[in-house]
């Protein structure tokens, strides 16, 4: 035991420590391995590698990354495979306490802790406290590991992890009977909401909270805010992410109030040099293989850092402020043009600037303005609608004026 | 073999006051009975309280409650480092808003000498808030109370009754006290329990088991108070309890941290009916979210990790109704409200003592016979096990897989999740299990040769 850990690692002769083994930091490490990095180590709290897919039964991952369908498990653990014979040390049940350079003698640090959904406390929904309230995480795991979680279920959200639940009750012999969403309508895939939801006759409850969760020493009934009862004996509190940001907090990064990540720039540089993040940790939540992309990327930006052509730590350049409705954008600060911009390998024009609204945008235009003058506009890609997330352009970066005192800021045209 | 003499005492109430009580008679050579109606030890009131060790600086003087804080906070103030239970320093300072509430503080410093306690200082604006700069707009003045501390509520009542067994006193859970027959010599309580000797301190049952042996004089309302957790992130926003000055209008609502390291914001105080109503409501919480956001803006920035309401025994007299009537060998510990946590330790002399006047024999076993117990550390401001062995299963409060194999097993294990929660405080991090259900509860059921499914609640 020391500052850094519960396992002593030797961070003086480590080049890179990343912080979880998710598809991000596994997907990170595997890509320094490729680009000759010598030592990279992986911390990872849990007992195995995989990050949150472990649990996660049904088809849908590696499509990206893997450009094939692959089961949560599965992709876990071809990623877990690769970084094995990439040489990337793993070191499992190894909880990190302090990531900041002062505290380790890592060259570099990527912290990759990924998100967790905001349980029944966060959202501050009152009542009793029985059992057989869950999130979509706990209830994964119980379901893998055969532990019964209860008979009639009420889900608690309408996102895309909300549906996932679905199978994962039906799997763990638990009957979901209805969907509340204070939306007033689903957050997903017309496909999926029939393949899961209409599949098996879930009633989708619209435009209503749960205000009450009634039941002594097991859950009765979940009460909405019209006086509605929906019997059930468990509830699943889905989605409504936060980052895992407490190594970020602590290492004194500076935080994104949108988004409540680490802030980075598009390099995935955080305010502290030598500090990288990347994946869910930074937007919650992207799918896997959007995660693992986002890590290699980000290790690119290490391996420049770490090699000397890109050892420049840029000062904080312009925050990005979203305006009404849009909630969020990840990277959300710019650096300076010298840094990762005009790097022509890093193929900057090519990715993109992820956003949050908390209201459907529909058709309507995004505009992006410095000092009252528009640097771009124009259509999202992807449903602007709460609780999934759409890209804009990067383009316009090379427009920008890197003075930290001249936000950038993001808002959609009525 | 059955032992069919009766018990020589039976405590009701396994909270920490009855827990307490039990204690200090396994000091001394006697048959005891420590009974709870619920499922643990310290599971009812106990478990819900503000985790403050008082100095009982602002209690009425004169009454028993302000003998019995005073003297309990000493006795606990010296147990908890002795067995392991986490205690800090952390002092308090009452924050006047308003010209009233200014005006109250001398007064108060002046109550509090009278209550024995010299040790308050009044601070201006800018004192107030070189202290605590996180304090929102609107601060008059204030008044430092350096000698209030911060306590495990959980690992206290559990200390008590562990200690209780290992010097021989019987335990009977889940054992509800709902027909008494007063004997002459021994009363008969139901469920195979006989004793010479009872002490009620059945809290919010209370004044039920006082009348059913025959007495009145209080009736208990149930006092609910909501109370909202903070992330432990929001720790350092403060460092010592913000108090509320108590005006006639409100009580107001204080700001603690803990000592698990989180920061709690609470409680209301709303008179009830219903002794069972421990859900929290939307009302309450908006009311804690608006006054918190008055009292320290930044608070509210951060996650909640936990809602929940306590039920504090009120009554409707003003202090503490302590009595023993010696015809029927019984001692009434009732309207204990939130100070019981500082008293407890009292009120089982007092209780031990007002046994003794009704006849029982009380002869101490001596020092060497008595058994001591080591609590595990629960607290941040000390070495906690995962910081020399184990491996961390629940990772938002680091508890080990060492610790909770030890919390199934030994004379006093959890029977369930919550009693899992208050002897490792594994689940009662920010994320509420998302990580470590699964795993915590397949640790816990191997252990306790329980089932997972009885571990996960699913059966009664």
């Amino acid at each position: 035991m020391n500052r850094v850990s519960n396992n002593a690692i030797d961070t003086a002769s480590t080049d890179v420590l990343v912080v979880g083994a998710g598809p991000a930091g596994l997907a990170a490490a595997v890509e320094l391995r490729r680009l000759g990095v010598q030592r990279v180590v992986v911390a990872e709290r849990q007992l195995e590698p995989g990050g949150i897919p472990r649990h996660s039964q049904h088809l849908g991952y590696g499509i990206r990354d893997f450009r094939r369908l692959m089961t949560g498990p599965s992709y876990a653990r071809r990623y877990a495979k690769m970084a094995e014979r990439s040489g990337v040390e793993l070191r499992l049940s190894t909880t990190v306490f302090d990531a900041a350079p002062a505290a380790n003698d890592a060259r570099a640090v990527l912290l990759s802790t990924g998100v967790r959904e905001r349980p029944r406390a966060a959202r501050l929904v009152p009542g009793a406290r029985p059992a057989g309230v869950y999130t979509t995480g706990s209830l994964q795991q119980l379901v893998m590991a055969g532990i019964a979680v209860g008979s009639w279920a009420v889900i608690v959200g309408a996102e895309h992890v909300s549906y996932s639940a679905i199978p994962t009750l039906l799997h763990g012999g638990c009957r979901p009977v209805a969907m509340v969403t204070d939306r007033p309508a689903h957050q997903t895939y017309r496909l999926l909401a029939a393949a899961t939801a209409g599949r098996n006759g879930v009633e989708l409850v619209v435009g209503r909270r749960v205000v009450d969760i009634a039941g002594q020493r097991r859950v009765e009934a979940v009460v909405l805010d019209d006086g509605r009862r929906i019997a059930c004996d468990t509830v699943v509190f889905t989605g409504d992410w936060i980052p895992d940001h407490e190594l970020a907090r602590h290492g004194g990064l500076a935080i994104d109030c949108g988004t409540n990540g680490p802030a980075v720039d598009s390099s995935f540089r955080t305010s502290v040099a030598g500090v990288f993040a990347a994946g869910n940790l930074l937007h919650g939540a992207e799918t896997a293989d959007v995660c693992a992309l986002e890590g290699r990327r980000a290790a690119r930006s290490i391996a420049d850092f770490l090699c000397g052509t890109d050892r420049w730590w840029p000062p904080s350049g312009p925050d990005m402020i979203v305006e009404s409705p849009l909630l969020w954008v990840s990277p959300n600060r710019l650096s300076a043009p010298r840094a990762a911009i005009g790097s022509p390998s890093k193929a900057t024009d090519r990715w993109r600037f992820t956003l949050r609204t908390a209201q459907d945008l529909g058709r309507r235009a995004i505009e992006v303005r410095q000092h009252g003058l528009l640097l771009w506009s124009g259509r999202p890609v992807g449903t602007a609608s709460p609780n999934r997330s759409f890209t804009i352009a990067s383009t316009w970066q090379r427009a920008a004026d890197p003075d930290p005192a001249a936000p950038i800021t993001l808002t959609v045209v009525n | 073999m059955i032992d069919d003499r009766p018990y020589d005492v039976a405590v009701i109430g396994a909270g920490v006051v009855g827990s307490a009580v039990a204690r200090l008679l396994s000091h001394h050579r006697l048959r005891v009975v420590l009974v709870d109606s619920g499922p643990d030890v310290g599971a009812g009131t106990s478990k819900a309280n503000t985790a403050i060790l008082h100095t009982g600086f602002d209690a009425t003087p004169g009454t028993i409650e302000s003998r019995l804080v005073a003297r309990g906070y000493a006795l606990l103030h010296a147990y908890a480092p002795q067995v392991g239970i986490a205690i800090e320093q952390t002092g308090a300072v009452l924050v006047a808003w308003n010209d009233e509430q200014l005006a109250a503080l001398p007064r108060l410093a002046k109550k509090a000498a009278a209550n024995g306690y010299a040790g308050t200082e009044l601070l201006d604006r800018a004192a107030v808030r070189a202290l605590e700069p996180n304090l929102g707009d609107g601060v008059c003045g204030g008044l430092l109370v350096p000698d209030e501390h911060l306590i495990d509520p959980w690992s206290t009542p559990i200390a008590f009754a562990t200690e209780a067994v290992a010097n021989g006193v019987d335990v009977r859970l889940n054992t509800a006290i709902d027909r008494v027959s007063v004997g002459i010599d021994v009363h008969d309580l139901g469920h195979g329990i006989r004793t010479r000797f009872v002490v009620n301190a059945a809290g919010l049952h209370g004044d039920e088991l006082h009348r059913a042996f025959g007495f009145d004089g209080f009736t208990i309302r149930p006092r609910r108070g909501e109370l909202i957790v903070f992330d432990k992130l929001a720790r350092p926003l403060l460092t010592r309890t913000i108090l509320p000055v108590p005006t006639s209008a409100t009580k107001g609502v204080l700001i603690a941290p803990t000592v698990f390291g989180n920061v709690m914001l609470g409680p209301t105080a709303d008179d009830i009916d219903d002794r069972s109503g421990t859900g929290s409501t939307s009302s309450g919480v908006a009311r804690l979210l608006e006054q918190g956001r008055r009292i320290m803006p930044r608070l509210l920035d951060e996650e909640v990790t936990a809602v929940y309401a306590g039920l504090r025994a009120a009554t409707e007299h003003g202090d503490y109704q302590i009595t023993s009537e010696p015809s029927a060998r019984y001692v009434c510990l009732g309207g204990i409200r939130s100070t019981g946590l500082t008293s407890s330790m009292a009120l089982a002399e007092e209780a031990v003592i007002r046994l003794g006047q009704c006849g029982l024999e009380l002869v101490p076993k001596p020092d060497e016979a008595l058994v001591t117990v080591r609590m595990t550390n629960l607290g941040e401001a000390f070495t906690r096990p995962y910081q020399s062995s184990g491996r961390i299963v629940c990772h938002c409060e680091r508890v080990t897989d060492v610790e909770i194999a030890a919390a199934c097993t030994g004379p006093l294990p959890a029977t369930d999740i919550d009693g899992l929660r208050r002897r490792t405080r594994s689940l009662a991090g920010r994320c509420q299990g998302f990580y470590c259900t699964a795993e915590i509860v397949t640790l816990a059921a191997r252990a306790s040769g329980k089932s997972t499914a009885h571990w996960i609640g699913a059966s009664g």
